[in-house]
């Protein structure tokens, strides 16, 4: 990226001395901007005075293709959302048709949705926390991170065959039941789990520098959360204890015993220690499932192979990583929606950018857009 | 006329050593990295992968050397050269063993500590001359930087220099007494952390920061250019780890003759892998963290030995 | 609070927007007027609902749909808010005031349909390049390189 020396802005400031703020385009292709996002940069010195993100590099239109595409087809297409967590848009859409359509779903579909959910939450985390590391430097962190992400992935491969886009879960249950011995793996990779991340916490949180880079680093407060609809990990790490998962309950998460980490003082930090605890919190609900998980149908009976849903609207949400992932579906009674709205977590977070990179200097501003974790297959859709 | 051959056949082999020391030192950092991050590290080229980095400098000899348009073209092609001639030169005072160190000069302690710092303007013009934003600031950083840490790193080395009572590196290794490494304890630690610091490296590699300013003042280099940034920083590595053997850590003591030889090369593979170490657990500072570091905590405790050993002295 | 309280916690505070309400799909449904979207925005916002969780249209062929899905979260309830937009004139009250959350959703509204949000700050295209011709989610939006799936059913 060369520096265009016409297009930098000359001003003067008030002793009339010429002061050059220099415009720096960061991406579409950079290693800090987590997939293809721009941010458009003014800095003054080291100091970012204004930072404009620029998104739709990775639009494919997955709102207008559901249009045309039946019921089924359509899942596929939200595995491409959020592709570091591929299950949740999944299941936020299942949902959706589910309600739309009236599908009951059998409780051992429900156990199955709920492991690998929580699975993936463990998975896109170690993800984000990983990056965390590698946006501050510590690339060795970012291989730890990577370590416990591969182990969930392991797990999703033998359960579905796939290691990133998993189409899983299915309107009426999930696409087979799993493998024999498989929830034995699960409950062994679980049980190492926590002690893993206590490592990767005492590795990475517990350094010096690596506290001093991420304290302090855009602060959110909870007024700004909750007027700007942040949610997830970046709405609790401002104090905000929003979780779906408890607040509005779904699923069978009534069933299951768990907290909700929250933060205090709403900075990268905390952002990113929100993620780890809840990692934690996912192996607690992991292993409650899997000692509650009873045989059973995996499917809901007498599905239509082709869904027509009644004509009307529907509106579901799941609790993902990246905070309250909605699908709203319009149908018009034929076999094809006749609208598909994702809302996106990292689409609303990631517009939190430009209030919270100001007055942080550019080594922050990439700490600050890996707090946010933008996924942008969910961004840009 | 002989000073001058003397100097040729000096460069050459300079030259050749570190290149030989950056072939080993990208190796070493590749096994010992790959160690740390549970990983093998190279070990398909050569014998556990000793031909990887060779692997890796034919392909970047015979990549298209690529000059961008907005370059200010000549400062951008001489700027490797101006980071890596005094890196290399800072080799030559280094004392290999009592007595002996390629170019044997009565200042050569100030010619170690003065001549690398050239090094900033290569690093200056190779940002500035990119015609770059990201390069530019990792100029900037690097000149700032490397300024601040020259401070802390004399300060640390005079503790040395006040004990030996010499600033001839030869002498200063024959006169090392084993009670020094105690009482230059701080300064030694002082000097690996700004030495790192001058190198450009992590956690301390703000001019390069690959996350942020992608790879900052060689952010627009190519092929063989940017093989010579490369072996600059292990170079910087290798003179700083001999360095430090000789001066904090004896040389060769305790032993003499070829075996000193073989313990100050020992000691300083092992400050080395101490730095790579350093380089594959830490977070990267921030530029402001990086000037507090040096400013109120490094330059204090240089002071504080310095005044300690000044205190010695005497009674000796 | 389950949906009839809310219901009856709306009539009692707002009886003008008593009338408007439904429920579908276990949701409560709050369908007004354009004149009126604004203003029973705030009404909800001053009633709890201090969340917005989405804004999105919907192309009804003679018109278009704006749905608001809002969040209270101390009372635990949601509500869409919905308006009709005319065609021939898309254009609509902002709801930034309200809530800076619907900044960059009414930004991909209007970049999708075409609906321009009045008093909105910054009223561009986010998703699609600046220069991009027609608002791809709208029912008429043709573009040659669209390929229809063939239809299997």
């Amino acid at each position: 990226m060369a520096i265009d020396i016409e297009s930098r802005t000359s001003v003067y400031d008030e002793e009339g001395r010429a002061v050059e703020e220099l415009v720096l385009n960061v991406g579409p292709s950079h290693p800090s901007t987590h997939g293809v996002c721009r941010i458009i940069a003014h800095l003054d010195g080291e100091v970012v005075t204004k930072a404009e993100p620029v998104i739709g590099y990775l639009h494919r239109g997955i709102e207008k293709m559901a249009e045309n595409r039946t019921y089924l087809q359509i899942v596929p297409l939200t595995d491409r959302l959020d592709y570091v967590g591929s299950m949740y848009a999944n299941w936020a859409y299942c949902r959706a048709v589910e309600r739309l359509a009236g599908i009951g779903v059998p409780e051992r579909a429900e156990y199955l949705r709920v492991i690998t959910c929580e699975l993936q939450r463990v998975a896109s985390h170690m993800m984000s926390i990983g990056s965390t590391g590698a946006d501050t430097g510590a690339f060795t962190m970012f291989v730890y991170a990577f370590d416990v992400r591969e182990r969930v992935i392991e797990l999703f491969e033998a359960l579905t065959g796939s290691r990133l886009t998993y189409n899983y879960v299915r309107p009426g249950g999930v696409a087979a039941d799993a493998p024999e011995g498989w929830l034995d793996d699960v409950r062994r990779v679980v049980g190492q789990m926590p002690a893993r991340l206590t490592e990767l916490d005492r590795l990475f949180f517990g350094n010096t520098i690596a506290r001093g880079r991420l304290k302090g680093i855009g602060v959110l407060d909870v007024p700004t959360a909750i007027a700007w609809g942040a949610s997830g990990p970046v709405a609790r790490g401002s104090g905000v204890g929003w979780d779906l998962r408890k607040s509005d309950t779904y699923s069978l998460y009534p069933r299951f015993d768990f907290d909700v980490p929250v933060g205090e003082r709403g900075d990268a930090y905390d952002r990113a220690r929100v993620r780890l605890w809840e990692s934690v919190e996912s192996c607690r609900i992991i292993e409650q499932a899997l000692d509650q998980i009873e045989p059973g149908h995996v499917k809901a009976p007498g599905l239509p192979r082709l869904l027509k849903p009644r004509p009307g609207d529907a509106y579901d949400h799941i609790e993902s990583a990246r905070g309250s992932l909605g699908i709203y579906l319009v149908s018009d009674g034929s076999p094809r929606p006749y609208r598909m709205k994702v809302r996106s977590p990292a689409f609303c977070n990631l517009a939190l950018l430009p209030l919270l990179a100001p007055g942080h200097t550019m080594s922050d501003l990439v700490v600050i857009l890996g707090s946010l974790d933008p996924v942008f297959g969910e961004v840009d859709r | 006329m002989s000073g001058l051959l003397w100097g040729m056949l000096f460069g050459l082999l300079a030259g050749t050593a570190i290149a030989l020391a950056a072939l080993f030192g990208v190796w070493w950092e590749r096994k010992v990295a790959g160690r740390i991050q549970m990983r093998f590290g190279p070990q398909e080229a050569g014998p556990a992968g000793l031909l990887q980095t060779l692997a890796d400098t034919i392909k970047l000899v015979l990549k298209e050397d690529i000059t961008p348009r907005l370059a200010d073209k000549r400062l951008f092609r001489v700027a490797p050269l101006v980071v890596f001639t005094p890196v290399a030169m800072s080799l030559a005072v280094i004392p290999f063993a009592k007595g002996w160190a390629p170019l044997d000069t009565s200042v050569g302690v100030l010619f170690f500590l003065a001549v690398p710092s050239i090094s900033v303007l290569g690093i200056l013009l190779g940002g500035w001359a990119s015609g770059n934003s990201y390069a530019t600031l990792g100029g900037m950083r690097g000149a700032a930087q490397m300024v601040s840490y020259e401070v802390p790193r004399t300060l640390a080395v005079l503790s040395v220099v006040v004990l030996a009572g010499t600033l001839r590196p030869t002498l200063l290794l024959g006169r090392f007494q084993w009670w020094w490494l105690i009482a230059t304890f701080a300064g030694f630690v002082v000097y690996l952390i700004s030495s790192i610091a001058e190198m450009n490296r992590g956690p301390f590699d703000l001019a390069e920061a690959e996350s942020e300013l992608v790879a900052g003042y060689f952010a627009d280099y190519s092929g063989i250019r940017w093989a010579v940034f490369m072996m600059t920083e292990y170079g910087s590595v290798l003179a700083a780890s001999l360095f430090g053997a000789a001066t904090f850590l004896g040389g060769g003591w305790p032993f003499g003759g070829l075996l000193g030889v073989v313990a100050l090369l020992v000691k300083a593979v092992l400050i080395t892998t101490l730095i790579i170490w350093v380089k594959w657990t830490l977070p990267r500072m921030r530029a402001d963290q990086l000037m507090r570091l040096c400013w109120t905590v490094l330059t204090p405790i240089a002071l504080v030995q310095l005044l300690i050993v000044g205190a010695v002295v005497p009674w000796l | 609070m389950n949906i009839d309280e809310l219901r009856e916690h709306l009539c009692a505070t707002y009886p003008d927007l008593c009338p408007l309400f439904s429920i579908e799909f276990g949701d409560g449904v709050l369908i007004v007027d354009r004149g009126r979207y604004w203003s029973a925005a705030k009404d909800l916002r001053d009633l709890g609902f201090d969340r917005l969780g989405m804004i999105t249209a919907v192309d009804g062929i003679d018109d278009f749909e704006i749905v608001a899905r809002l969040t209270a979260r101390e009372i635990g309830a949601h509500i869409f808010l919905k308006t009709h937009v005319p065609r021939d004139e898309p254009a609509i009250e902002t709801l930034t005031d309200l809530w800076p959350a619907a900044d960059w959703q009414e930004r991909e509204v209007y970049d999708m349909f075409g609906i321009s949000f009045r008093g909105h700050p910054d009223m561009r295209r986010i998703l699609l390049p600046d220069d991009w011709v027609g608002h791809p989610l709208r029912k008429d939006y043709r573009d040659e390189r669209i390929i229809r799936r063939p239809d299997y059913i």
